[in-house]
């Protein structure tokens, strides 16, 4: 099966990759859940004759693995894997979930991918299951600066998933000029053809930045400053609308002209028509991570640790990331990816440099508190009051 | 025997199904939903039941516009599928013939495809560089609707006119289903009669016809009007951040900012305030003795 699936693959995954959420309605997210679903190689019948010794439940992003890999494992381990691409939205999705986890069912899930923000409030929260690293020997090859953060110290609780920039993609004919800085995005000559994203600190985050904010370190004062500047942009109609990743579709139409995107969507949006470009502004870019994580209640928590050790593993993770073309967290996959596509080895959106890194930077960890003031700030602009 | 035995419960056993869907699916989750509406607390405090009526009155403050934009976008719709969808349900009543039922089909065949593919599609139809604004840009034409307003900048997509007219193409149907049901009952010899007691074409549409099709007419406008008041995924696709209508405001509320009691509470008042334009309506058409 999936021999076949790669035949029809890549021009879904140019369509579609992840974070396509078609907006709200349930109709075409359980349309794409059920596509994805096809093309992830997914047999839970163990019909190679293996005996099926387990099984395994994972939900993910689209387009955030590749064909193989989950096929790979179970002919290994002779766990079966359901793998769902049903996560199109961090708020969506734990709208969805919490309910039961609130009053600890199982949500037949195993494995969870959600970003950093949303993965500090499943902890907080208390909704997830400690790791039981004697597992996960692999978790050792995790990029070091990853390895402790605000929200997880040690990573008792998450291992990521994939990293990736937000930065700005842009059509260099269009605009007519190379851009440099994040406040080229307001340049008025643009005006109607420049998108944001609705995911909250990936778009404060950059016009903050542009403000000389750090978004590591910002107070509401600065959030509602950065709100008030959005807000002028919407008012006067220099906005055109705010996105997932739908800004690939536009992007490609050319019915915008720069926009807010991130730098895996990009590689692959490149890889159709080469005149687009993502930029990494000077004064700076985004940086976030998607965690697994084994919500609480699950059922086969040892399956999903040996998954999770599985894909630590640098020659499994390359064919992930040959894939998905985010940042890779696992050390090693540099070297192993050369067995795959020698080109992918210098591509420094997969594998950034030190200087790159540098220059990337966090969004400040809200407490609840301030994660309901933020969007309250946020969210208006979105629905245009 | 027994059959006579329940026969006064019949009426009952018969309606048991379709009260049992309704309580199931209609009036639970409408207490549930109302008394959402009256919680206080957030999601992770947890709500708590507190006759908040504030509620009501701060979603009424901030959500005015969208909802007032909301009754405007659908309103626009609902006349322009009148407009549009009128005169083709009368032209397949009168003058379809043999080809009725194909013709019904036509109007039909869209409906084989996803609402929101439909949607997406016009994305690249109205597209800044398609063909169709490429070509209205040449001859001049997008000059004149920027002029109007009906454009801006020499674009349509990201303009209250694509989502105003995104409803229109999508609830087209609805309109022309009904219309044409009352028209293709009218008996042909009350034309007739028009015409012998010397009523030219057009006082025998405006005396007979057209009185005769009103309850399909209602029934159309209502088909159209009430979905596309809560519509979110036009004003979502094909829209801007200025024309937002009300159920973009649910979905918000709901699933980005969990504030589960202001979105029950807006919920609430959009049903209210449909009720109420129904009622008018209702009033205005004098329908009771239509439907």
């Amino acid at each position: 099966m999936a021999g076949n699936d790669r035949l029809w693959l890549p021009s879904w995954r140019r369509r579609i990759s992840r974070r396509r959420l078609l907006t709200g309605s349930a109709l075409a997210a359980s349309g794409l859940a059920a596509a994805a679903f096809v093309g992830c190689g997914d047999d839970d019948g163990g019909g190679n004759g293996e005996p099926v010794l387990d099984s395994l439940n994972i939900s993910n992003w689209p387009y955030y693995i590749d064909g193989e890999t989950a096929a790979n494992f179970q002919d290994a381990t002779g766990i079966s894997v359901s793998y769902t691409q049903d996560i199109g939205d961090n708020n969506d999705f734990f709208a969805k979930i919490r309910e039961p986890l609130s009053r600890g069912q199982d949500i037949g899930r195993d494995i969870i991918v959600l970003t950093d923000w949303m993965a500090a409030k499943m902890i907080r929260l208390g909704y997830v299951e400690e790791l039981n690293k004697d597992n996960i020997p692999n978790w050792v090859n995790l990029t070091e600066s990853l390895k402790d953060v605000s929200f997880d110290a040690g990573r008792k609780y998450s291992l990521v998933w994939q990293s990736g920039f937000t930065g700005i993609g842009y059509n260099p004919e269009l605009t007519g000029r190379k851009l440099t800085s994040i406040n080229d995005i307001f340049d008025p000559e643009f005006s109607g053809h420049v998108t944001m994203l609705t995911e909250m600190r990936d778009t404060l985050g950059l016009v903050m930045l542009g403000m000389d904010i750090d978004p590591a370190d910002c107070t509401l004062e600065d959030a509602q400053a950065a709100v008030a500047k959005i807000q002028e942009y919407v008012d006067n109609g220099h906005i055109r609308a705010f996105t997932d990743n739908s800004y690939g579709d536009d992007l490609a139409r050319g019915d915008v002209w720069a926009a807010f995107a991130w730098s895996g969507d990009m590689v692959q949006l490149k890889a159709d028509d080469p005149n687009l470009e993502l930029l990494l502004p000077e004064e700076g870019f985004m940086v976030w991570s998607d965690n697994a994580m084994i919500p609480k209640g699950a059922k086969h928590k040892e399956a999903a640790e040996q998954f999770l050790n599985y894909c630590y593993d640098p020659v499994n993770f390359a064919l992930i990331a040959a894939y998905v073309q985010y940042i890779a967290p696992v050390q090693g996959t540099q070297e192993a990816i050369a067995e795959i596509d020698e080109t992918l080895v210098d591509n420094p959106l997969i594998f950034p440099d030190e200087e790159t890194l540098s220059r990337a930077h966090v969004f400040k960890p809200l407490d609840e508190e301030e994660d309901v003031a933020f969007n309250e700030l946020f969210q208006p602009l979105l629905i245009g009051t | 025997m027994t059959i006579g035995r329940l026969r006064p419960f019949l009426p009952y056993i018969l309606l048991a199904p379709g009260l049992a869907w309704l309580t199931v699916f209609f009036v639970v989750p409408m207490y549930t939903l109302a008394r959402q509406s009256l919680n206080d607390g957030t999601l992770e405090t947890g709500f708590r039941f507190a006759w908040e009526w504030a509620n009501y009155s701060n979603v009424i403050d901030r959500y005015q516009e969208q909802f007032i934009r909301s009754f405007r976008y659908a309103g626009t719709a609902t006349v322009l599928a009148f407009i549009i969808g009128y005169p083709l349900a009368y032209a397949i009543a009168f003058r379809g013939g043999r080809m009725k039922s194909y013709l019904l089909f036509l109007v039909v065949l869209p409906f084989f495809t996803t609402y929101l593919i439909r949607t997406l599609a016009w994305q690249t139809i109205l597209s800044d560089q398609g063909d169709v604004l490429r070509t209205a840009r040449d001859l001049g034409v997008l000059d004149v609707t920027d002029a109007l307003g009906i454009s801006q900048n020499g674009r349509v997509l990201a303009t209250p006119t694509a989502v105003v007219m995104a409803i229109t193409y999508n609830f087209l149907p609805f309109m022309v289903l009904p219309c044409y049901v009352s028209l293709e009952r009218i008996d042909r010899r009350l034309i007739e009669a028009a015409n012998d007691l010397y009523g030219g074409p057009v006082r025998a549409f405006a005396r007979v016809v057209f009185p005769l099709s009103l309850p399909g007419v209602f029934a159309g406008s209502l088909l159209v009007f009430i979905p596309a008041v809560g519509d979110f995924i036009n004003a979502e696709i094909l829209g801007s951040p200025k024309t937002q209508m009300i159920g973009n405001v649910i979905q918000s509320r709901f699933l980005e900012v969990n504030d589960y009691p202001g979105a029950a509470a807006l919920s609430f008042i959009l049903m209210a305030a449909i009720l109420g334009a129904v009622l008018v309506y209702t009033r205005l058409l004098g329908t009771e003795d239509l439907a």
